[in-house]
C-alpha cells in the first residue's frame, strides 16, 4: 500500500471534485459534504470517464410509486450510459458483484505524519491522502 | 417428428360460438333483448378473419362452419389427435372488445357461461381461460372472482393489445383479483384495435397485422416489467399466447440494457428485466418462427437461457404447423417433457388438482 497526498484539505473543499494520476493511474476523487471517495477514473462498461459523472443519490423502491432517497451524492452515475455506482464501494448499483469499479480509501490526515511528494505538505493543516 | 410424451398439456386452443345467437341462452335478459334490438351481427374480431388461411388449417376446417365453433371437431382433431392430457381453450370473440364496459361485461358473463355448459361440461380434459373485459379492469376482477370458483377455469385471458400499456395501475384490479385467486392471466394475439396494431400506423395486410404481434408482445413486456406489476402482484404468473418466443431474446438484450442506466426511474425493477421475465412469464409454443434447422432452434433456446419458459400448445384451429409437428425438430427428450408436461403443471396449478 502507498500513501499518496494529494492536496491540503483546504484546496479540497466539500462539493467539489478532482482527478489526479497515481502511479500511472487516473483516479476521481470527490469531496461530499467532508466525506473523500476515490474511484478508478474508468468505467467498467466501456471505459467512460467517472470523474465527468453526475453525482446523485440512492432511489430504491420496495413497491411501484413508493419511492425513498437516501445517501445523498455518494451515487455516481457515468457521463456515458448512466450506469450507476456507489462511490464508497465502486459498486455497480445493477450488479454489485460482476461490475465494479475500484474504489481507494481517501482520507484526511494531519501533516505531521506525512511525506512531501507531488504536494508540498503545510504542517499547519491536514491533508488529503489517497491509498493505492 | 418431435413426439409428444404422455400426460402432455395444450396450453392455447379457440373454441369460438358458431354465431352471435349461441349467446343467446346465456345473456342477461336485458342483453340479450338489446341484442336482438339493436340487430347485433357477429362479434368476430379482424385479426382472424375466418376465410383467411392462417384462421384455420384445412384438414381442420368444417365447410363454412365457424373454425373452432364444433367441440367434437375440437375434441376429435386436437386432444385425441395429439393425445393431450388437458386443453386448455381460448375463446378469442370479439365481444370482450365492445366499447360499452357494461355490454362488454355481459357478453363475457354469457361467453364464460357458454364456454362451462357447452365445451367443459363435455369433456373432463377441458379446461378454459375467464374472458373478462379489458377496458374495465373492475368488472373484470368481478368477473374473475365469480368464474374462479369453477376450478376448470384456470386463467384470465386478455388481448395483448388493449387500451392501455397492461402495466398501467388502472389495470391493476384485475391482476390483483387474478392473483388472489391463484390464476395466471394470459395475454394472447389480438387487439381492442384502440389503436393501430402497429407502432408506426394502420397496415394494409394480413400479414402485416399478424407479423406485428411480436411487436405488441414486446411493448406489452416491458410495460408489465418497468410499471412494476411483477413486484406488486408477487404470485402473479404471466402467460403469453400466440406470441411467438424468437423475437424475446433479443428484447430482452436490449430492455435490460436501457435498464442498467435507467433504473433510477423505475426504481421498483430491483433486479434485471432478463431475470423477472425467466422467473415470471411464460410463453405458448406456437408459432414458432425459428428456422427449421435443429441447429438454429438449439441457438434459440440457448438465448432464452431457460428451459421453463414455454408451454407446449397446438393453436388449434389457427394453422401455424402441418399434421403432427406442433414441437419444433430436434429438441432434446427431457426439454420436450419440460415443454408439455412440468410447465404446463408448474404454471397452471389448478391442473394438478385433477378432475374436479
Ligand atoms: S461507459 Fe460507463 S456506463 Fe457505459
Amino acid at each position: 500500500m502507498t500513501r499518496h497526498v494529494v492536496a491540503p484539505v483546504s484546496e479540497f473543499p466539500p462539493g467539489t471534485r478532482r482527478c489526479v494520476v497515481l502511479e500511472g493511474r487516473r483516479i476521481a476523487l470527490f469531496n461530499v459534504g467532508g466525506r473523500y471517495f476515490g474511484l478508478l477514473d474508468r468505467c467498467p462498461h466501456q471505459g467512460g470517464p467517472l470523474s465527468e459523472g453526475v453525482l446523485t443519490g440512492l432511489v430504491e423502491a420496495g413497491t411501484p410509486g413508493d419511492y425513498s432517497f437516501s445517501r445523498p451524492g455518494e451515487i455516481l452515475r457515468c457521463p456515458w450510459h448512466g450506469w450507476e455506482f456507489d462511490l464508497a464501494t465502486g459498486r455497480s448499483r445493477f450488479d454489485p458483484r460482476r461490475h465494479r469499479t475500484r474504489a481507494f480509501r481517501v482520507t484526511a490526515e494531519p501533516a505531521g505524519d506525512l511525506r512531501a511528494e507531488t504536494v508540498p505538505v503545510r504542517v499547519e493543516e491536514d491533508h488529503v491522502v489517497v491509498e493505492t | 417428428m418431435t413426439a409428444l410424451p404422455p400426460g402432455a398439456i395444450d396450453c392455447d386452443l379457440h373454441p369460438a360460438p358458431p354465431s352471435v345467437s349461441a349467446l343467446l341462452p346465456y345473456l342477461e335478459p336485458h342483453w340479450a333483448d338489446a341484442a336482438g334490438h339493436r340487430g347485433l351481427h357477429e362479434l368476430e374480431t379482424i385479426a382472424w378473419p375466418p376465410n383467411a388461411p392462417l384462421s384455420c388449417r384445412p384438414d381442420w376446417r368444417d365447410g363454412d362452419r365457424r373454425p373452432g365453433s364444433d367441440p367434437e371437431r375440437l375434441i376429435g382433431d386436437a386432444v385425441e389427435g395429439f393425445g393431450t392430457r388437458y386443453a386448455i381453450l381460448n375463446c378469442l370473440y370479439g365481444a370482450p372488445m365492445l366499447y360499452s364496459e357494461d355490454m362488454a361485461a355481459g357478453f363475457c358473463r354469457a361467453l364464460n357461461d357458454w364456454l362451462r355448459a357447452e365445451w367443459l361440461d363435455r369433456d373432463p380434459r377441458l379446461r378454459a381461460s375467464i374472458l373478462v373485459p379489458p377496458h374495465a379492469p373492475e368488472l373484470a376482477a368481478e368477473e374473475i372472482e365469480r368464474m374462479a370458483e369453477d376450478r376448470r377455469f384456470v386463467q384470465v385471458l386478455l388481448p395483448v393489445m388493449g387500451e392501455t400499456p397492461p402495466g398501467r395501475r388502472v389495470n391493476w384490479p384485475a391482476y390483483a383479483a387474478a392473483e388472489r385467486a391463484g390464476l395466471p392471466v394470459a395475454f394472447h394475439a389480438g387487439s381492442a384495435y384502440r389503436h393501430p396494431p402497429t407502432p408506426v400506423g394502420w397496415p394494409s395486410y394480413l400479414a402485416e397485422d399478424y407479423a406485428a404481434q411480436a411487436t405488441a408482445f414486446q411493448s406489452a413486456l416491458t410495460s408489465l416489467v418497468a410499471e412494476g406489476v411483477f413486484q406488486k402482484f408477487p404470485d402473479l404468473t404471466v402467460v403469453f399466447a400466440e406470441s411467438g418466443v424468437a423475437w424475446l431474446p433479443a428484447h430482452l438484450w436490449r430492455l435490460a440494457k436501457y435498464w442498467r442506466g435507467l433504473r433510477m426511474e423505475m426504481p421498483w425493477v430491483d433486479r434485471s428485466p432478463e431475470e423477472i421475465v425467466r422467473e415470471r412469464v411464460r410463453f405458448t409454443i406456437q408459432p414458432f418462427d425459428a428456422p427449421e434447422e435443429p441447429d438454429a432452434v438449439a441457438r434459440l433456446f440457448d438465448h432464452l437461457g431457460s428451459d421453463d419458459l414455454l408451454l407446449f400448445a397446438t393453436d388449434y384451429p389457427h394453422w401455424q404447423f402441418d399434421g403432427m409437428g406442433a414441437l419444433p425438430e430436434g429438441l432434446p427428450a427431457d426439454l420436450v417433457q419440460r415443454i408439455a408436461v412440468d410447465n404446463p403443471l408448474s404454471t397452471y396449478p389448478r391442473l394438478e388438482e385433477g378432475e374436479p
